[in-house]
């Protein structure tokens, strides 16, 4: 019997790793859709919102192969719409607002980054299902990557306003990127920092000495901005459960 | 009453979801796109396997309907759809005919090398306008010779 409870603890880590992972993604999709009709340009408007819906097809994915494992009839929507705040494991920093949009590139630069190399290790995996997803999003990171660097580049190295936006990002969000590297995934944070300072770097922009770090999304302890954000995104279900259209 | 033996019933569903077409660039099948990659026979029923594209894709539902619907009509109602994710889809499986359909059709197709010739005039010197087009697949370039903007079928 020793057996059967190991291979239950195992697999019931394995859907909560793919549900947090579901939950970056699908918060960060939450987030990016507040940009459409208020993007700075037209072109960036459709490309938030393109971004948006890869983020949100990979949260759909993963919530429904974890529903798959988990064996307990959880579909993609109830994992979605069905969980309160403190269920969600997503990290800090994909449920903080967007800000102006030097926020929301930094922000994405710093997602970005780690979600290429989460995926290329993700590939790797034994669990078919998982590997071809992650082959998916790792090429959907990849290119959202040359979005945000070159747009974190573009306003570091822009004018003089751009470029105080664009550092006041990099100090407000630096304290949350500790979270990235306590799991689940293997993420290497020395390869992810080479990644970002070469990018910061291009961009005349500076990492913050600051040593605080924030964490606890992953224990689904999140800051103020999660509850309003869950709030909208949920009403439709919560007022009218099992609503379908 | 004719009973169809199960290997005509699945000559029948390969035929018919071969020319279901994308539901956001109609001149492509998806057969074409390579998103078609299996129809088998499985427990008493037709089964067709499809691979979604981009993450974000929202046509991949629509397409999952279109091909009920085309294979309720050509009498095979019960039919299971099923959608795998391993092996990742590549834009290397749009056959050969269907990237020359995507030039006709003003939508430079994904080529060797991250070679992108403008549609109209064949020029390889195009310049990204977006990197985010119409829908997930594509960018948005401008040919320098030209001066033709154009959809490109990203490389994936």
């Amino acid at each position: 019997m020793i057996g059967s409870e190991t291979a239950t603890a195992d697999s019931g880590s394995v859907v909560t790793a793919l549900v947090a992972h579901g939950d970056d993604n699908l918060v960060l999709a939450q987030r990016l859709g507040e940009w459409i009709s208020n993007a700075p340009e037209l072109e960036e408007d459709i490309a938030l919102g393109n971004i948006a819906l890869d983020h949100l097809g990979v949260a759909r994915a993963l919530y429904t192969h974890a529903g798959e494992i988990e064996g307990r009839g959880r579909t993609e929507d109830d994992f979605a719409m069905r969980r309160a705040e403190r269920e969600f494991l997503n990290v800090l920093l994909v449920e903080q607002p967007n800000g102006d949009f030097a926020h929301t590139m930094v922000r994405a630069l710093f997602f970005d980054a780690y979600q290429v190399d989460l995926w290329e290790g993700m590939t790797a995996s034994d669990d078919e299902t998982l590997s071809g997803i992650a082959a998916r999003a790792g090429k959907e990171a990849r290119y959202h990557l040359l979005h945000s660097s070159a747009w974190v580049v573009r306003l570091g190295d822009g004018t003089e306003e751009s470029h105080r936006r664009a550092q006041n990002a990099v100090d407000a969000l630096w304290r949350f990127t500790g979270e990235l590297f306590q799991g689940p995934g293997q993420v290497s944070p020395q390869r992810w920092r080479a990644a970002i300072e070469e990018v910061l770097d291009e961009a005349g922009l500076g990492i913050p000495d600051d040593p605080h770090q924030r964490g606890g999304g992953r224990r689904g302890l999140h800051s103020e901005h999660l509850g309003p954000l869950l709030a909208e995104m949920q009403w439709m279900q919560r007022s009218y459960p099992g609503l379908q259209w | 009453m004719v009973t169809m033996a199960p290997a005509g019933k699945v000559e029948l569903a390969r035929s018919v979801a071969s020319g279901v077409v994308d539901p956001e660039i109609p001149v492509l099948t998806i057969a074409d796109l390579g998103i078609l990659r299996q129809v088998s026979w499985d427990r008493g029923r037709v089964r067709v396997t499809i691979t979604p594209t981009y993450s974000g894709c929202p046509a991949m539902r629509q397409i999952e309907d279109d091909l009920r619907s085309a294979l309720a009509g050509a009498g095979l109602p019960d039919v299971k759809i099923a959608t795998v994710h391993h092996p990742a889809w590549s834009s290397d499986w749009i056959t050969a005919e269907g990237r020359e359909k995507l030039a006709e059709f003003g939508i430079a197709p994904p080529l060797p090398d991250g070679v992108v010739l403008c549609p109209r005039c064949r020029s390889s010197a195009p310049r990204l306008i977006a990197r985010f087009g119409s829908t997930a697949c594509k960018a948005l370039m401008v040919c320098s010779s030209c001066g033709e903007p154009f959809d490109y079928f990203k490389e994936y």
